[in-house]
């Protein structure tokens, strides 16, 4: 029962990610823009939980965007894949332990989903020449999505908590900062 | 043991990839009434009455975050209306004069109004979605569909101004696209001493600043002359607007930017970034007629 968990508060957190964001979010302007909150919390998934999940994640929540936006069906999937690929990705090479990591990775990920699903569009025909205008709007989108970055990684952590696999890194750091000896601090093997 | 999780991780990777490509290219040279359209239209069906609900639930967290930017933007509003109200008493009274030869002038000459908005039906309908990203897409999804005799292609209004129109349509749901989506074209009637005609279509990154086109390089258009729909009539085609409904009002009219790119900037009269609620023109009964919007 224990291995359903990841995925059972996953998809519930999806879900009702997609729901809020088109029910009242997305209503709500500031500066001209919507707010969107998808991306930052595929991308937090994706950092609390790794790459494989992250991606698994971010084409699910991508797909019911476009479904129940009755968008082209695959854009907004293909760009939450990579979302939550690569913030699953520097978790597992980097390990970044600073605090403001999701607050980075939160603008990249708005940067990447707001530009991306423009080019997208573009791309599939809508015919729309880029302006000024338009980029100080993306540029609002990015700033927006990063002051809620922070917020809503607290959140997906809490939801997502107790139910992560465990992960080898982060227990032998925690080894080393509770008194166990580091591998650097051990006597050599070989000496 | 790694390699096997790397070759595992890659391989769902490329899968979900792939998936997503053969999603986004079947469904791009689909129809509208092909197998994944109608998935879609299944799943929007099942949603909409969960939206619904969290649109009803969630609509006094929505006004609590839209007060601030409301309170700022209603005090603005305060002082412009009050100017208007002064410059329109004024226009009243030429107005009533105007209206009362109209009316004579129609039992004179006999003309048809059956392209008036008494002969379409108004169903007034629940906003209960929006997507994020409103710079290429700009829609919105109410809470009425095909059973409630809507249709592809009805107008919408709300304020007493133009909305857009019905662009997809569900059994209990369907989606408006607003005249400020980049796809929408409008053919317009400034209500200026010449009558002049023009495409309405939204300025890019500005959507809610909307662009009178290719009107006469000399027209005679001033700021807050009302522009409304142009409503034109061929012998097989018709616009999807009626004609007459109000869209806006003309923000700027630099000359200089009429004789060299022919356009004018108009401010919509429907407040489309805070609707909660639209109506729907249903009808008139029986033009089932092909109908056409000038543009894509």
């Amino acid at each position: 029962m224990d291995g359903y968990q990841l995925p059972l508060r996953l998809a519930a957190l999806g879900f009702l990610t997609v729901v809020i964001q088109i029910a009242a979010v997305s209503q709500v302007t500031v500066f001209g823009v919507s707010v969107d909150l998808s991306p930052l919390v595929v991308a937090s998934v994706g950092l609390l939980a790794g790459s494989l999940p992250g991606a698994v994640f971010g084409f699910a929540v991508g797909l019911f965007v476009d479904v129940a936006l009755v968008q082209t069906l695959g854009v907004t999937s293909l760009l939450f894949i990579a979302i939550g690929y690569w913030a699953g990705r520097l978790r597992e090479l980097r390990d970044p332990a600073h605090g403001l990591t999701p607050l980075a990775v939160g603008a990249a990920a708005t940067a990447f989903a707001t530009i991306g699903f423009s080019l997208m569009q573009f791309m599939l025909g809508v015919r729309a020449p880029v302006s000024w205008l338009l980029l100080r709007q993306v540029v609002v989108t990015i700033l927006i999505g990063t002051l809620l970055a922070l917020p809503i990684y607290a959140l997906v952590r809490r939801v997502v908590q107790g139910s992560l696999p465990d992960d080898p890194r982060r227990r032998r750091r925690r080894a080393y900062t509770t008194g166990g000896l580091s591998p650097l601090q051990r006597p050599s093997a070989g000496r | 043991m790694y390699d096997k999780q790397v070759r595992r991780r890659r391989a769902v990777l490329v899968l979900l990839v792939v998936v997503s490509l053969i999603l986004l290219t079947a469904y791009f040279g689909e129809s509208a009434g092909s197998p994944l359209h109608s998935v879609q239209r299944g799943v929007v069906t099942v949603l909409s009455p969960i939206q619904e609900g969290a649109s009803r639930a969630l609509k006094p967290v929505r006004d609590l975050f839209g007060w601030f930017g409301d309170t700022a933007r209603a005090k603005k509003e305060r002082d412009q209306l009050k100017a208007q109200r002064d410059r329109l008493l004024e226009q009243v009274v030429g107005y009533q004069v105007a209206l009362q030869e109209n009316d004579e002038l129609h039992r004179v000459l006999a003309l048809d109004d059956s392209n008036g908005l008494d002969a379409y039906d108004k169903r007034t309908v629940r906003v209960i979605g929006r997507p994020p990203n409103n710079l290429l897409l700009d829609r919105l999804q109410v809470d009425a569909g095909s059973s409630a005799g809507v249709r592809v292609g009805n107008p919408v209004i709300a304020d007493g101004g133009l909305v857009g129109h019905v662009s997809f349509v569900a059994s209990d749901s369907s989606f408006v696209t607003l005249v400020t989506d980049p796809s929408s074209s409008v053919s317009v009637k400034v209500l200026d001493t010449a009558g002049d005609t023009g495409l309405l279509k939204p300025s890019v990154g500005d959507p809610l600043d909307l662009l009178v086109q290719l009107l006469p390089r000399h027209a005679r258009v001033r700021q807050e002359d009302v522009v409304v729909t142009g409503g034109f009539r061929t012998t097989r085609l018709e616009s999807l607007y009626p004609p007459n409904i109000p869209i806006g009002r003309v923000t700027k009219a630099d000359p200089e930017e009429l004789a060299s790119d022919q356009q004018v900037h108009v401010a919509p009269i429907a407040d489309l970034r805070h609707l909660d609620f639209v109506q729907i023109l249903v009808g008139p009964t029986g033009s089932d007629g092909e109908r056409a919007q000038v543009g894509p």
